[in-house]
């Protein structure tokens, strides 16, 4: 325990928004230079607690309870003393660096906001301070000049210049909420390494928030557990791992490190055949006449899927996958090579309904996959467009599909916005497979989900693949998940496979340095914690 | 849900003219093809709610009758807009990027650049001042309004999975934009509509002002404003009522949309 005056105290916060209870009765400290993690699904909470300390609630927010930063008394001051504490004494950064920062102003000017704003330098200093902030947390104005707009930047490079803005004044607490969330894995090691740098040398608190277990076993001292607006656990970091005293903890620990039960039956039949696809974009044009500069985005990639198996893509953002699943899916031409789906040549724009039919894709965010006019009837029988003619039992198949995904026929009545994340996933999960096609393409289907619900769509999925003979190829950047659910994996970067095997091979002996890179990246909770038996009770 | 306030109040207004524009099709308190001369310049009250013009028209009639005019002419030519425009802006962006896109914007941008009412005035001069050539003539500059609104919503949309859920279910382009982005942008296209009805008004107020409107003896707003010119200093009754019809009609449509836009748009969507 951290011992002397706690820098941050919390006791009993509650608050309700327009009458509906969102948190209950929240109590924890953080004391100086201490990172807390505070960690549970969406809706639990954990962001409504963030903006609670910094008082930056929607409206019709009603908060009770007391929120003591140092020997100030936070829910008592106006809004105009808040200001002052705002940036000063408390930053905050957040889950999307994009929406984060303007994207009409220089990152020097945003940086440079801040210090102005508190009247702590002239005009004149503070491009020199925000220059020095921005070198601090790693972008040095020499490689990265001051009058970039955000969007020069990548999504890491955003983050950092979040961070600089938070930290400009040196802050007693940065609230970190869900900050690399939206980050590849190896930027993700970079900006929580930063973060811990930070805690270090400034002697600064950390408050993270994050549903990530495993980012929390290696940065946080203390770490909170919170569930529908309450606190259900807190401890030191290693004791709540090690204990997980609470039934909702365990639970949380049990399906994050979920692997469902599969029992591949693969045959040595292709369903997915890539040889050599090739992809370029154009560039801008650089003279007026003669050939434009190209991009290539796949550079001769070969890619097989057998009936029956699930086979994972993994790469960060920019590699390429994106661009190879809709080669694949027969909406972009490719430059050069093959690709053959059972037998048939996929090329892209004109693939006929006989050959589309037997693919069918399932995508990352559930919120914009869906037509919101369209009831869901609509929604999950669309491909069988794809069909010569609709089935006669057109209404049947769609309800048998509906079951087999674990909701009901009678959600086909519905419209798309009754129903939740996981369920939306559930639905596109149906119409992926009303028309019985031979391979699902999952482009991140399971990243935007929570835990639970995560685990519980692994589970159908393997189960779905054992009914209806799928074959799956699942693109994610999650390696976690990538080795819960493939047979074999494959590891792309700039547009090449770098590394490809069986998935426990790849894990267990990866042979290139950039899957090495990779795994290293990825955070881990300590075997030894999670042995199931009971660790040291901590100190009180 | 509470309606917005701007909603309501827009709603109310035009529909008060409305009303008086459909309520005329069966039914005007005096005739107004008929002059009576005895009765002219007589101020408001008495028989004549709003007074009488220099042919002794009961100005109240007229403005009904003149509410038909303004709101048929203002309705065809938005719907002339739409019909056309529309489609125009959905074939752009279904092919963003290609030839026929720049072919329709750069088309766009060319009857954006005359001046339309100039151009109005020549169009009815050129082919005969009625009410059916005003409607084409205004119809024309609402083609390129909705053809860049229904581009600009739909080049947002064609970005969301569920059209590329709809591309790999194998449907073509147009039947994308029907089924799936025209859907969804009905709510910008019923704000714009809104709005082009309320210039749509004032347009035609300003063609009859001119003479190249409706003709006489078909009532008009805008011609009453033009003949209430030389007697507007012993009957300002016959210049203040038509001008206020007119101001009031286009306010209240432009509050409407205004309050529709908050109502519909998804952008601005906010916490009740």
């Amino acid at each position: 325990m951290v011992r002397g005056p706690y820098m941050l105290e919390v006791r009993d916060l509650s608050m309700t928004i327009h009458g509906t209870d969102i948190l209950r009765d929240v109590s924890f400290s953080v004391g100086a230079g201490e990172v807390f993690g505070l960690v549970g699904e969406s809706g639990s909470g954990k962001s409504m607690t963030a903006l609670a300390l910094m008082r930056l609630l929607p409206r019709g927010a009603q908060v009770s309870g007391e929120i003591r930063f140092g020997q100030t008394e936070v829910s008592r001051l106006s809004e105009h003393q808040m200001c002052g504490l705002r940036g000063r004494d408390i930053g905050m950064i957040f889950q999307e660096p994009m929406t984060a920062l303007n994207p009409v102003q220089t990152i020097g000017d945003q940086v440079a906001e801040t210090l102005l704003v508190h009247g702590a330098s002239t005009p004149a200093q503070a491009r020199d301070a925000a220059a020095q902030r921005l070198a601090r947390v790693g972008l040095d104005p020499g490689r990265v000049p001051l009058d970039r707009y955000p969007h020069e930047l990548s999504g890491g490079q955003r983050q950092r210049v979040c961070i600089a803005m938070a930290v400009a004044l040196r802050p007693r607490l940065l609230i970190a909420d869900e900050p690399t969330t939206a980050l590849d894995v190896t930027t993700q090691a970079q900006i929580l390494a930063l973060l811990r740098d930070l805690v270090a040398d400034d002697g600064m608190s950390l408050m993270l928030i994050t549903h990530d277990l495993a980012v929390v076993a290696d940065m946080a001292d203390h770490v909170a557990v919170m569930q529908s607006g309450r606190i259900v656990e807190a401890d030191r970091t290693e004791c709540l791992f090690r204990n997980r005293r609470h039934a909702y903890t365990a639970k949380l620990f049990a399906d994050s490190a979920h692997v469902p039960a599969r029992r591949p039956e693969v045959a040595p039949v292709p369903v997915l055949q890539v040889r050599g696809a090739v992809r370029d974009y154009p560039l801008a044009r650089r003279r007026l006449i003669g050939p434009r500069p190209l991009f290539r985005a796949v550079d001769g990639v070969d890619l097989t899927v057998h009936e029956g198996e699930s086979v994972g893509l993994v790469g960060e953002s920019g590699c390429g996958k994106s661009t190879l699943t809709r080669a694949i899916l027969g909406l972009e031409a490719v430059q050069g090579g093959a690709i053959r789906l059972a037998g048939d040549s996929v090329t892209g724009g004109h693939v006929p309904g006989a050959v589309r039919r037997k693919m069918q894709v399932v995508f990352q965010d559930p919120y914009g996959s869906f037509n919101p006019r369209h009831r869901v009837a609509r929604l999950v029988a669309e491909p069988f467009h794809l069909l010569p003619t609709p089935p006669a039992d057109l209404r049947a198949k769609v309800a048998e599909a509906l079951e087999a995904v674990g909701l009901q026929g009678s959600d086909s009545e519905k419209y798309i916005h009754e129903f939740s994340g996981g369920q939306r996933q559930r639905i596109a999960i149906a119409r992926a497979i009303v028309i019985r096609p031979k391979l699902v393409i999952l482009d991140e289907a399971v990243s935007a989900l929570d835990v639970s619900i995560r685990a519980r769509i692994l589970d159908l999925l393997a189960d779905l693949q054992k009914r209806f003979g799928l074959s799956y190829l699942f693109i994610s950047h999650d390696l976690s998940v990538v080795r819960a659910i493939t047979d074999r994996v494959l590891v792309m970067r700039a547009g090449r496979i770098v590394e490809e095997g069986r998935t426990e091979q790849v894990f267990a002996n990866p042979s290139h340095d950039y899957t090495k890179a990779l795994i290293a990246a990825t955070p881990q909770i300590p075997r030894a914690w999670l042995d199931g038996l009971p660790g040291p009770v901590s100190p009180a | 849900m509470r309606l917005p306030f701007q909603l309501i109040l827009g709603a109310a207004v035009s529909a008060v003219f409305i009303a008086g524009a459909l309520i005329s099709l069966v039914w005007t308190p005096y005739s107004v093809e008929q002059m009576n001369i005895a009765q002219r310049l007589l101020a408001p009250g008495g028989g004549y709610l709003l007074g009488t013009d220099h042919f002794g028209r009961d100005i109240l009639s007229m403005l009904m009758v003149g509410a038909r005019t303004s709101i048929a002419v203002a309705i065809i030519a938005v719907g002339i807009g739409m019909v056309v425009g529309v489609p125009l802006g959905l074939l752009a962006a279904a092919n963003r990027g290609s030839l026929l896109d720049e072919i329709v914007m750069r088309g766009n941008d060319l009857v954006f650049a005359f001046p339309s009412l100039i151009i109005a005035i020549m169009i009815t001069a050129v082919l005969g001042p009625s009410a059916v050539n005003a409607i084409l003539a205004i119809g024309i500059f609402n083609i390129p309004v909705f053809a860049r609104v229904t581009r600009g919503g739909a080049l947002s949309l064609w970005t969301l999975d569920y059209v590329l859920a709809a591309r790999v279910a194998g449907k073509g382009k147009a039947r994308i934009s029907v089924e799936h982005i025209l859907t969804n942008i009905a709510n910008l296209l019923i704000v714009q509509g809104t709005i082009q009805f309320s210039l749509g008004i004032l347009a035609e107020a300003g063609l009859s002002y001119v003479g190249l409107g409706a003709q006489p003896p078909l009532p008009s707003w805008g011609r009453m404003l033009a003949d209430s010119q030389t007697m507007i200093s012993f009957a300002p009754h016959m210049a203040i009522f038509p001008g206020l019809a007119i101001v009031l009609t286009v306010l209240g449509l432009n509050l409407m949309g205004d309050g529709m836009r908050d109502l519909l748009d998804p952008r601005l969507r906010r916490v009740r």
